[in-house]
């Protein structure tokens, strides 16, 4: 099991985490961020297994995972 | 649990100024990454391009210098020389390093500067606003080749690491891309070897790293990654050059 967090206001939406995670398990945010941008955020129950794909193409550098 | 992803030490806990979805963010990551693991932040100097990178220096909480455009390698140079205990290394995109700066890579690169150079390839112009670069592939649809780049008028794509290995100075070129994890996690090696190479005196040593740019392609981060793979490492194929 593993888990992530998203720094929500640096995130810019590109997606590129959610285009790779294997668990289906980024969505994106309802509400705007900081800059007007809809982040991304974890899926709640969703089965993440903190292999970081999401982390290491994030350009944002904005998620930090833990397992 | 514990933390086994965050970010690198030397990379400034701030927004960047880049588009979604672009390159720049994963590659200064890289650097950083590197920077942190090799343990020299206090000895790293970067010289930073003129490009859509021009600031990179506003990332990156390490020493840095910016250029004249094109003349990283020339600052580089003297840094280095003046320096030699340093690690200097240069950041630069194509219209950089391939074509304003032309000269300077070519003649750094002949001199065998002891050096570590991280060339950006996305084959195209961002900072400027999506104009053909010297990497753009035939048939690619930029600002100022709208229906696409034709060999007659404009050339072929420039395949500058491909001419740099054929020089004796040379120590090391190899190409990385960014489209996928695990392509990143090479990009990452072939960065780290380059800066170990100039640490062990072994001379100059180039990292092609392929970079999306979906604002100028004109085309989603996701779709811009995908022709990164379908496209772009056809021309620019990714492995050790030397």
């Amino acid at each position: 099991m593993g888990r992530i967090a998203v720094d929500k206001d640096k995130c810019k939406g590109c997606l590129l985490c959610a285009s790779v995670c294997p668990k289906e398990a980024i969505i994106t945010d309802s509400g705007l961020n900081k800059m007007g941008i809809k982040a991304v955020k974890p899926k709640e129950g969703a089965d993440c297994s903190g292999c970081a794909m999401c982390a290491l193409i994030c350009p944002e550098c904005c998620i930090t995972v833990y397992k | 649990m514990e933390k086994v992803f965050g970010r690198p030490n030397s990379l400034r806990n701030v927004a960047t100024h880049y588009c979604p979805g672009c390159g720049h963010g994963i590659a200064h990551r890289l650097i950083c990454e590197v920077v942190d693991e090799l343990n020299i932040r206090e000895r790293v100097i970067a010289v930073a391009p003129v490009g859509c990178a021009v600031i990179a220096y506003d990332y990156w909480d390490f020493d840095c210098s910016e250029a004249a455009h094109g003349r990283a390698l020339a600052v580089a140079t003297a840094i280095k020389r003046v320096h030699p205990e340093t690690v200097v290394f240069t950041y630069q995109g194509d219209g950089d390093l391939a074509a304003i700066g032309t000269n300077e890579t070519i003649h750094a690169a002949n001199r065998g500067e002891n050096l570590s150079v991280v060339f950006i390839n996305n084959a195209i112009y961002g900072m400027t606003g999506g104009q053909m670069a010297p990497t753009t592939l035939l048939g690619q649809k930029t600002a100022t080749t709208p229906s696409g780049r034709q060999a007659g008028s404009a050339g072929f794509p420039l395949k500058i690491s491909e001419m740099l290995a054929s020089l004796a100075g040379v120590y090391s070129v190899e190409r990385a891309s960014l489209h996928a994890p695990q392509e990143i996690v090479r990009a990452k090696k072939a960065i780290k070897q380059a800066f170990i190479n100039q640490m062990e005196n072994k001379g100059f040593s180039l990292v092609e790293v392929l970079s999306p740019c979906p604002t100028y392609w004109g085309m989603s981060p996701k779709e811009a990654l995908d022709w990164i793979k379908d496209a772009l490492i056809k021309e620019f194929p990714l492995g050790k050059l030397k």
